[in-house]
């Protein structure tokens, strides 16, 4: 019945237009839905399905900040060649939210489908004749098999990826198999979830063509990842690194990292038998105590985080610059999102570059390290600890909400069990009595990176210090001599240029004939690969380069000697990165060409290629 | 400033304690406070504090904020790491300091300013947490280090130095700590070292977090006539409600005391707090009564002091809370922290 009201607007399969081409492995699709309907764990399904045949996805959650009833979309982008970037040409669409049909219907492409619900009718205003409606009627069928209300609801979700199973042709016995993993404790749930997908799919078979021209197959090429988001990974660094004192204020969207590090704490740091840990996490009353709490943890030796957004940077500023001037260790995790002020709390950006850079008053520079995708996390959340106990000196991880929140595929962690810890010059007990002056002085003598010894409150009488934010002479002790405070800050200025060679180095791509270098950072990665690929096969060429450090390495000033123009890629409005460049570089700054995007989403290949001005 | 040296001549019959030091070796760098302020004498006797206590220097570890008072973690224990941090922020620096490393003593010294004002929330959240800490605060009514503003905790009516009255209520950390739950509270004079010292020392031995507001003349900028907080008014106006005298239990003397008249307490460690009841109905150990006795002798313009609130067993201090192992995390090796090569090849399976 629902069949016919729609058909006689939109169900027919109209033509094209656009060329016939096999779209196996090589498509995007968009669900549209309402935040707070569960269907989080549908999406996330479908993508755990294809990453398991094997084939190059990603899936980035556009999700309102609001917990209940607002339009959320998840976007999945296939592509064999292993091209991840967003894109927002959506060959399908599964139309689940009424409220944003008109939107959703118009961005599938000529030639695309949309699949909705068909219990109610589409209006005909909504109609396309380039597009291919779809309609399963998922309430009628939940209503129908499932009595439970929110049961109704909640499967309405699962039976789409049922469907999407036969039309994508996805292998349905990794879905099974995966079901039977996630429920492994729960028979029921199991067995609901597994009813609604084969109402979904059983619907498909009778009714449409399946599979459909963009279908997936096999392949080997995600044997050795995982499919883990940033967050996950930059936690099990710190957990990894030893960090045992966590201090955070929640904030959207770091607040997994500190759910994820508790987590693997609970699972690797509790003594079974007494319930003991080996850590301690503290839910500050603000950032400012957070950052507080970390130099606190820091200054008595112990590997201590925090994890924060930009308005928690803001807060924690005065006391970052305590820890660069007093020189006290300090991991910041720094998942940013979208400003200035609350901005778009749910949305990514590149919004803190120069924040972090300069955080505080005064002259102060720091380190930051920027990863481009979940291994990058958790790999650089150890180099985060040992940079910042080796240069004594609060150290950022800048990450951003795609790369911290989406799921990504990403070549397997990898542990290398004979790492130690980088603790530093910290003096013991022994050192300290062997030192050959009487008195033991904090800031002197310091090594080639213009770092002196520091020692640990309790462990001899002969190491004690007093660490203070005032001005300090080289000694530690307070001084208000022109000289002498000159003295310490040109140091700071040493040490900071010594982490250049410290913080890991920029990736560099080369090609044949390039006649331009693009320059890019953090989670911009992928669709800037994108973008000169597909440039490339315009014959169009240009070198690439990632920055994955603050201060930028002479390889970095290297690749922009050697090019005539270099286009700086970032999500900011200002171009913060490109500003960076020329404050810290001897890049003359008409050779930096800008090209920016920050309306809250991932960064797209063609608004690389549209920002490029073709030869 | 604090890197001026004090000539380090020692007395030969100067007593030592049981570590063999003397009271000397608790001292730190000459004062450059105002000669007659107020946080001098309570320096003095916080070296008296930790030198009868024979504390260890290195295992303290003292902590300020910003201000006059915050100065002074220098002019004591010279053999203690200092912290000096930013305005306000002391508590929330002590507190994950004490989260990394609970074997060392933690004494965090505060102005008025620093923990009624700008520190106020993290003040706040030390005692919720009931991090194990001695916090004083080194009351003067007014920002000495700014020159005389009034702080949260003037009086109504107080008169500034220019003779203007303070026209809103003040803060009053005592009833503050108690309305929030803090197990030790305590109040004192910098004048009264007889009370001041027993209190410090309960207070450091404390199996929490104990708070001592310790009235503290400021005399450059609120020593005048019309100030609350000036040695005369203090003097005038200070009622001892409990008087508190502080017993190792390695050296009982309790016999000292006269029978009836003295609440006996054993703190966490075994030594004994001795409370003499002034108002004879007064019980230290009653939260609710503390705080109606603070606010009916405050409102007769009187300054209670003394240890007005104890939870013996310190309550559920923030470790004790959150099931720390009793290694210091600073002490647990890493090998013990990492969970390896193979637990993440194990873990990644969750990841496919
Ligand atoms: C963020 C910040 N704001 C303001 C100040 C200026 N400041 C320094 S000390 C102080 C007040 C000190 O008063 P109090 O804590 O009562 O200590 P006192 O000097 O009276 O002992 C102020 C406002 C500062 N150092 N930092
Ligand atoms: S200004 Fe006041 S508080 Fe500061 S040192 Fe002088 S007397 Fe003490």
């Amino acid at each position: 019945m629902q069949h016919e009201a729609v058909a006689s607007s939109a169900e027919q399969v109209q033509p094209s237009g656009e060329e016939v081409r096999d779209r196996t492995n090589d498509f995007a699709f968009k669900l549209a839905n309402v935040n707070g309907t569960g269907s989080a764990s549908a999406n996330g399904l479908i993508m755990q399905a294809i990453f398991r045949m094997g084939i190059p996805v990603s899936g980035k959650n556009l999700f309102p900040s609001n917990i209940q009833g607002l339009p959320t979309w998840y976007e999945v982008r296939v592509n064999a060649k292993g091209h991840t970037a967003r894109t927002s040409v959506y060959d399908l669409i599964v139309a689940m939210n009424a409220e944003t049909y008109a939107r959703d219907i118009r961005e599938v492409r000529p030639g695309g489908y949309v699949l909705y619900d068909s219990t109610w009718p589409l209006s005909p205003s909504l109609s396309r004749d380039d597009v291919t409606f779809l309609g399963v009627p998922y309430a009628q069928l939940c209503n129908e098999h499932f009595t439970e209300v929110r049961e109704r609801t909640l499967m309405k979700n699962i039976a789409y990826v049922g469907t999407l199973v036969a039309l994508f042709d996805i292998d349905m016995d990794i879905v099974t198999g995966m079901l039977k993993e996630k429920f492994a404790r729960k028979p029921a749930l199991m067995e609901s979830n597994a009813k609604a997908i084969k109402l979904g799919y059983d619907y498909a078979r009778e009714h449409f063509d399946c599979p459909l021209p963009m279908k997936l197959e096999k392949m080997d090429a995600t044997k050795g990842s995982i499919l883990i988001d940033g967050n996950t990974a930059t936690a099990l660094g710190c957990v990894y690194a030893g960090a045992t004192v966590a201090a955070w204020y929640p904030i959207t969207p770091s607040t997994s990292v500190l759910d994820g590090f508790k987590a693997f704490c609970e699972t690797y740091r509790t003594d079974k038998a007494t319930g003991e840990k080996r850590y301690c996490i503290l839910q500050a009353e603000d950032e400012l105590a957070a950052i507080g709490m970390v130099i606190g943890a820091a200054w008595n030796g112990a590997r201590a985080f925090t994890s924060t957004s930009g308005p928690g940077i803001s807060l924690m500023s005065e006391l970052i610059g305590l820890a660069y001037y007093a020189e006290v260790p300090a991991v910041i995790v720094d998942v940013q999102r979208v400003g200035p002020s609350t901005g778009m709390p749910t949305r990514t950006q590149q919004g803190d570059i120069l924040l972090c850079a300069y955080a505080s008053h005064g002259d102060t520079k720091h380190v930051l390290l920027f990863p481009a995708n979940p291994n990058e996390c958790f790999s650089f959340a150890v180099k985060a600890f040992d940079l910042a106990e080796k240069l004594q000196t609060p150290v950022f991880l800048l990450s951003d909400l795609d790369i911290g929140m989406n799921d990504w595929v990403v070549p397997r962690l990898e542990w290398d069990e004979n790492y130690k810890p980088d603790r530093g010059r910290v003096l013991s007990k022994e050192e300290l009595l062997a030192l050959p002056t009487p008195k033991y002085y904090r800031y002197s003598p310091e090594d080639e990176y213009g770092v002196a010894a520091r020692t640990l409150p309790g462990v001899h009488e002969k190491g004690s210090f007093f660490t203070r934010g005032s001005g300090h002479n080289k000694l530690g002790g307070y001084t208000e001599i022109p000289d002498e405070y000159q003295e310490v800050m040109d140091r700071l200025a040493r040490k900071h240029r010594a982490a250049r060679n410290l913080v890991p180095p920029a990736i560099i791509e080369k090609r044949q004939g390039a006649t331009f270098g693009v320059l890019t950072v953090g989670g911009c990665d992928p669709a800037v690969r994108e973008a000169l690929e597909t440039l490339e096969e315009r014959g169009v060429h240009g070198d690439f380069l990632r920055v994955r450090g603050f201060p930028f390495g002479d390889e970095v000033e290297a690749f922009l000697a050697e090019h005539e123009v270099v286009y700086v890629v970032e999500q900011n409005r200002d171009a913060q990165l490109r500003s960076l460049l020329i404050l810290e570089t001897s890049v003359p700054k008409e050779k930096l060409r800008s090209i920016t995007a920050y309306g809250g989403f991932p960064l797209q290949a063609h608004q690389v290629i549209e920002g490029i001005a073709l030869p | 400033m604090s890197y001026i040296k004090k000539p380090l001549v020692r007395h030969p019959s100067l007593r030592t304690n049981q570590l063999g030091l003397t009271v000397r070796d608790y001292e730190g760098a000459m004062s450059t406070l105002c000669a007659g302020c107020g946080h001098d004498s309570i320096t003095a006797a916080i070296v008296r504090a930790f030198f009868e206590l024979d504390t260890p220097p290195h295992m303290v570890a003292k902590l300020s904020g910003i201000g006059c008072s915050s100065k002074t973690p220098a002019y004591f224990l010279s053999g203690a790491h200092g912290f000096n941090s930013a305005h306000g922020r002391m508590a929330a620096i002590a507190t994950g300091a004490a989260a990394a490393n609970r074997k060392l003593a933690y004494i965090g010294v505060s102005g008025d300013g620093d923990s009624l004002s700008i520190g106020l929330g993290h003040m706040s959240h030390a005692i919720r947490r009931n991090v194990k800490m001695l916090y004083i605060i080194e009351n003067n009514g007014v920002y000495g280090l700014t020159k005389g503003q009034f702080s949260a905790s003037a009086d109504v009516g107080s008169k500034s130095k220019r003779g203007e009255a303070n026209a809103q209520a003040p803060i009053d950390p005592v009833m503050l700590a108690l309305g929030l739950g803090a197990t030790f509270v305590a109040r004192s004079f910098s004048g009264d070292k007889a009370q001041l010292v027993p209190i410090l020392k309960a207070g450091l031995l404390h199996d929490g977090f104990a708070l001592i507001d310790v009235i503290s003349p400021c005399v450059t900028f609120n020593d005048h006539e019309g100030s609350t907080k000036s040695y005369v008014h203090t003097r005038k106006n200070q009622v001892p409600i409990v008087q508190t005298d502080f017993v190792p239990l390695a050296a009982e003397i309790t016999a000292e005391y006269p029978e009836g008249s003295v609440a006996k307490v054993t703190t966490h460690d075994g030594t004994t707090i001795h409370l003499r009841k002034m108002a004879a109905d007064y019980d230290p150990t009653d939260r609710t009564r503390a705080m109606t006795m603070l606010r009916e002798r405050q409102a007769a313009g009187e300054i209670p002091t003394g240890l007005l609130f104890l939870d013996s067993t310190g309550g559920t201090e923030m470790h004790r809370g959150a099931k720390t192992v009793s290694t210091p995390l600073v002490d647990v090796p890493f090998d013990e922290l990492c969970p390896g090569r193979d637990a993440l090849e194990k873990l990644q399976a969750a990841y496919r």
